[in-house]
Order: structure tokens, then sequence, then C-alpha cells
């Protein structure tokens, strides 16, 4: 077989999928940022086509007025709820970390043997539904729930927590629903560490808590990077934990979203919302595709 | 990682799948709970599951998402195990890391965005809009996940076996039949199950690219939590549970198996040299 036929039959191989995902992965992306261009309207679908052959490039160009993206920026709703949105995602990513580091710790330096068992353990709540993991929580949180009556049993407390319909019950559920995508990267870096490193500096006089801060912290980084990319992302478009657990004054872009969609049904301003989204996070998911192009070449 | 298992590993892991379980576990007792009140116990009942076989709109629901889940995971299983196949074992090829693009960036991007590209698309394209278009959007986002789970199994095994099978004349087809795929059968079957599940799970994608008359599961329990909790989700809630604690259950013993039989085969053929 000639390299040319071999190369000819490969894309047996890859043009199925890669058609695929242009059709309905990349080319959507342009269709949202046409329909951003446009003015709604009462219709189904109900938005006017910016653009039609018939009318002409020209025509097109010249009514051209960005008018959803000059409204998205001038109304402070809409900025607020980006700057919440990556204000919230920030800082769950953070409690993530926190919460699952000790977590992946814990689970490599667990005997060999336990170990696929403990994977196991994490890897059943993530494949668990994400709305059935959040409604567990309102059961909880609510001020006549689980949480409240609990603490006031003991003690603790007199009065019923008002935690449900605030940001910190959004907090919780982020924390919640994206530990375990926290938790794999982060004990899969822990994991791979060659004990004789840390054996080495302890054998040098290294008090553990150096040790910890100068070998295994740094060397477990990747997988803090991948850990924090694969919560922080989709936590900033989050839309079913801070519609079911905040209140109405947790702002978040997923949820401005939803509603300009559902509720209003103004398409192009939604898709307008969708665009800067995108824009926002574009940096973020290229970071966290290079940096699964290098787990996969170094795997080779 | 030394094995000295301290007692703050121990104390952080109790507290960890503590806070990781005990959520799941309350909604699963109370399941069984007589009251209608989900937080006051009032002794041991199944009726909540009884009146879930009275609710006909619910088993559409369940219908509709069971027949979604089969066909998307299974394509999705096709495309993604191809997907691998391209980002493992094909080089350079033009347009690849806009590809690569392609499968890393839908497992973290927003559903909310997902969905409402998918929808446009499918007006764009005029289909109309029901069971067949969620299928189609849940194609296109598990296909992803599937790729990376198979992906991984592909670039840690053995590449000689399949270059002895090519060099004793076996054609790239016949290659990946009798020598790839049964020993990447198991990441095989897990991409499965994993679209299937996530495909199971999924809300804001098939709110997006729904049509008149095509309601699955977690849109009816989404419409149902915004009303407040009932026993009768705990219920509902507690069967989805149960089949997806059943089925990695089942996948886990089958690939421990499986990668226990690799090993013994290994030890066979290399015994003398190792």
């Amino acid at each position: 077989m000639s390299t040319n036929t071999a190369n000819y039959r490969r894309w047996y191989v890859i043009g199925p999928p890669y058609l695929w995902l242009l059709v309905f992965f990349l080319i959507p992306f342009f269709i949202v940022f046409k329909l951003s261009l446009s003015d709604s309207a009462i219709a189904i679908p109900p938005y006017v086509p910016i653009f039609s052959w018939s009318t002409g490039i020209w025509n097109f160009l010249k009514q051209l007025d960005f008018e959803n993206y000059t409204f998205l920026f001038s109304d402070p709703l809409y900025v607020n709820a980006y700057l919440s949105s990556l204000k919230i995602a920030a800082i769950s990513t953070l409690l993530t970390l926190l919460v699952a580091y000790p977590m992946a710790y814990g689970m490599a330096k667990a005997p060999k043997a336990w170990q696929p068992t403990l994977m196991m353990l994490v890897i059943l709540p993530f494949w668990t539904s994400f709305l059935i993991r959040i409604y567990a929580w309102i059961a909880i949180l609510k001020p006549e729930g689980f949480l409240s009556l609990f603490l006031m049993k003991l003690g603790f407390i007199s009065e019923p927590l008002q935690i449900m319909n605030t940001t910190t019950a959004v907090y919780i559920g982020i924390v919640y629903s994206y530990l375990p995508f926290m938790i794999l990267p982060l004990y899969a870096s822990l994991e791979k560490i060659n004990p004789a490193l840390l054996e080495a500096a302890q054998d040098l006089g290294s008090q553990p808590w150096r040790a910890f801060w100068q070998i295994t912290f740094p060397l477990s980084l990747p997988g803090v990077l991948a850990g924090c990319l694969l919560v922080f992302i989709p936590a900033v478009g989050e839309f079913v934990i801070p519609d079911l657990l905040g209140g109405s004054d947790t702002l978040m872009i997923g949820k401005t979203l939803w509603s300009e969609f559902f509720s209003n049904r103004d398409w192009p301003l939604a898709s307008a919302v969708a665009v800067i989204l995108l824009l926002v996070l574009i940096i973020p998911i290229v970071l966290f595709q290079r940096q699964q192009e290098a787990v996969r070449e170094a795997g080779r | 990682m030394n094995n000295r298992f301290s007692w703050f590993n121990a104390t952080s892991l109790t507290f960890g799948f503590a806070f990781l379980y005990i959520p799941i576990l309350l909604l699963v007792i109370f399941s069984f709970n007589e009251s209608k009140l989900v937080t006051v116990w009032a002794g041991w009942s199944t009726k909540w599951y009884g009146s879930l076989l009275q609710n006909q709109s619910l088993k559409d629901a369940a219908w509709v998402t069971i027949r979604v889940a089969f066909v998307s995971a299974t394509v999705a299983t096709v495309l993604g195990t191809l997907a691998a196949l391209a980002l493992t074992r094909m080089g350079r090829f033009r347009g690849r890391t806009l590809f690569s693009g392609m499968i890393f960036a839908p497992l973290v991007m927003p559903d909310v965005i997902t969905g409402l590209s998918l929808l446009l698309v499918f007006v764009a394209l005029n289909i109309d809009r029901g069971i067949g278009t969620i299928t189609l959007a849940h194609i296109t986002f598990t296909m992803c996940y599937a790729a990376v789970v198979v992906q991984a199994r592909l670039q840690d095994f053995d590449k000689s076996v399949e270059e002895a099978a090519m060099d004793l004349g076996a054609t790239p087809v016949r290659t990946f039949f009798q020598v790839t795929l049964p020993i990447i059968a198991p990441s095989v079957v897990s991409a499965w199950l994993l679209a299937f599940t996530l495909s199971l799970d999924d809300l804001v994608i098939a709110s997006f690219t729904t049509g008149p008359g095509a309601t699955t599961l977690p849109m009816k329990i989404y419409s149902q939590v915004r009303l407040g909790v009932t026993p009768e989700i705990n219920a509902i809630s507690t069967i989805l549970i149960g089949i997806v604690t059943f089925g990695v259950l089942c996948a886990a013993y089958f690939s421990r198996r499986q990668t226990q039989r690799a090993e013994r085969e290994r030890r066979l053929a290399f015994g003398a040299t190792d």
C-alpha cells in the first residue's frame, strides 16, 4: 500500500467524528454570533433574520448596529451578572481545592490495595445525577431541613439557619457537585510522585511540613491546574445550582441566559450573552486544552 | 507517594466521604418515609414507589429518556472511539489542533452555551425539534467524554502488538478488530456507560433542544423540584441512583477481571524473559 492511499484511508477514521463536531460544535458558534447581531421579534422562531443572500452583504453591513451588545454593556444587571459569576466560580474553585486536596492526598497515601476502592467511592457520586444531588441539598439546607434540625437538637443554634436561597448555598452546591472533578486529577498527579524524593528529603533532615511544601505540592501543580480549570469553567456558566439553591440576589450569568431565552424569549439577546460568556472563558478553555494535550504527549 | 498513612489522612478521607455520601443517604432513606413531610420521619413505607407506578407522565418521560440515552450512547461510543484512534494512532494530520480542541472544549463548556448553540443549528437546518434533536445534541457532547475515556486506554497499551499484527500481514481494519478492540474493550464499555449516564442526567441541553411532546425525566424532575421537595421525587431519585450504582459496580468488576486476566497472559507470554 502506498503512503498516499494510507493517508487517504485514515480519513475514514478521522472524518466522521471531525465532521460531526464541525457541524454540531463549531459551526453552531458562528450561528450564535450571527443571531446575536439580529433583532428579536414576536414570531416563530422569535427573531428577524439579519442576513439573507437577497439583501446582499452591503445592506447587511449597513444595518449592523451591535444593538444587543451595547444593551448588555449599558445595563449594569448584565455586567454585574458576569462579574458575580466569575467571583462565585473563583471562590468555589478555591473552596473545592481546599476540600479536595487533603482527600486526594489521603487517597495517594492510602495502602495500594485500598486505592481502587477509594477511586470508586469518588467516582460513584460523579455518575449520579447532578440534578438529584443538588435536590438532596435542598432538604438539608432549608430552614426546617436536616442541618438546622440537627444543630438545634445539639443546642448549637436556637433559630433555624438561613442558608437556603443564599449565595452560601450556591458555594456548597458547587463544591459538592464538582468535588470529584478536582479530586481525580489531583490524585493522578500525587500518586505519581516518587516516594524516594520524600525519603531523601527526610534523610537530609527536612521537616515533613517543609518536605510537603517544597516537594509534594510543586509536583502536584499540574493536577491542581487541571482540577481548577475543570471546576472553574463550567461553574461560571452554571445554571441548575444557582437556580435551585441560590436566591433572587444570587446573580449568575447562566441563570440570566436561561431566563432571557425561556422567559423573555429574546433569542438574539440570549445569543449575545452566550458570545460574551464564551469570550470570557476562551482563555481558560485554551489553557485546559493545552494542558490535556501535554498530559497526552507525556503519556506516550 | 510513600505509604505512611497518617491520622490526618484518615480523618480527611472520613470527613470527605461523609460530605459526599450523607446527602445521598438521607435522600435514599427518606424515600421510604411514611410521612409526606420529607424531613420528619414517620416510619417505613414504600407507598411513594407505588404512587410512582401510577404516574403515567413520569413513566412516559422515563421511556423517552431511556431511548435517547441508549441511542446517543451507542452512536457517541462509535464516534468517540474513532476520535480516540484519530488522536492517538493517526500521527499529525491537517487540522489536528482544531480537532483536539473540539474534543476537549465540550468537556468544560457551560451547558447553557452548548444547549443554545445546538438549538440554533437545528433551527437553521430546519430540523423538527423533539426526541431526535435531543439525541443529536446528546451524541455531540457525550462523544467527547467517550473519546477521552478510550484515548486514555489506547495510549497506555503496548503498541508493538499492533505493529506485530501488521508485520504479519493483517490489514489495519483486521488489526483493529482482532487486536486493538479486544484490548480496549473494557474502556469502550465504560465509555458507553458514561455516555449513557450523562445523557440520562442532562437537564440543560435537553431543555434547549427539545420540542413539543418530548419531555425527559430530568426535565420532569426539575419542574417538580421547583415546586418543592416531595417524597415522590426522593423515590424516583433512589431508583436512578440504584441503577447507576449497579452499572458502575458491574463495570468496575468486569474491568478489574479483565486487567487481572491481561496481567496473567502477559506473565505467561513474557515469563521466560522477565
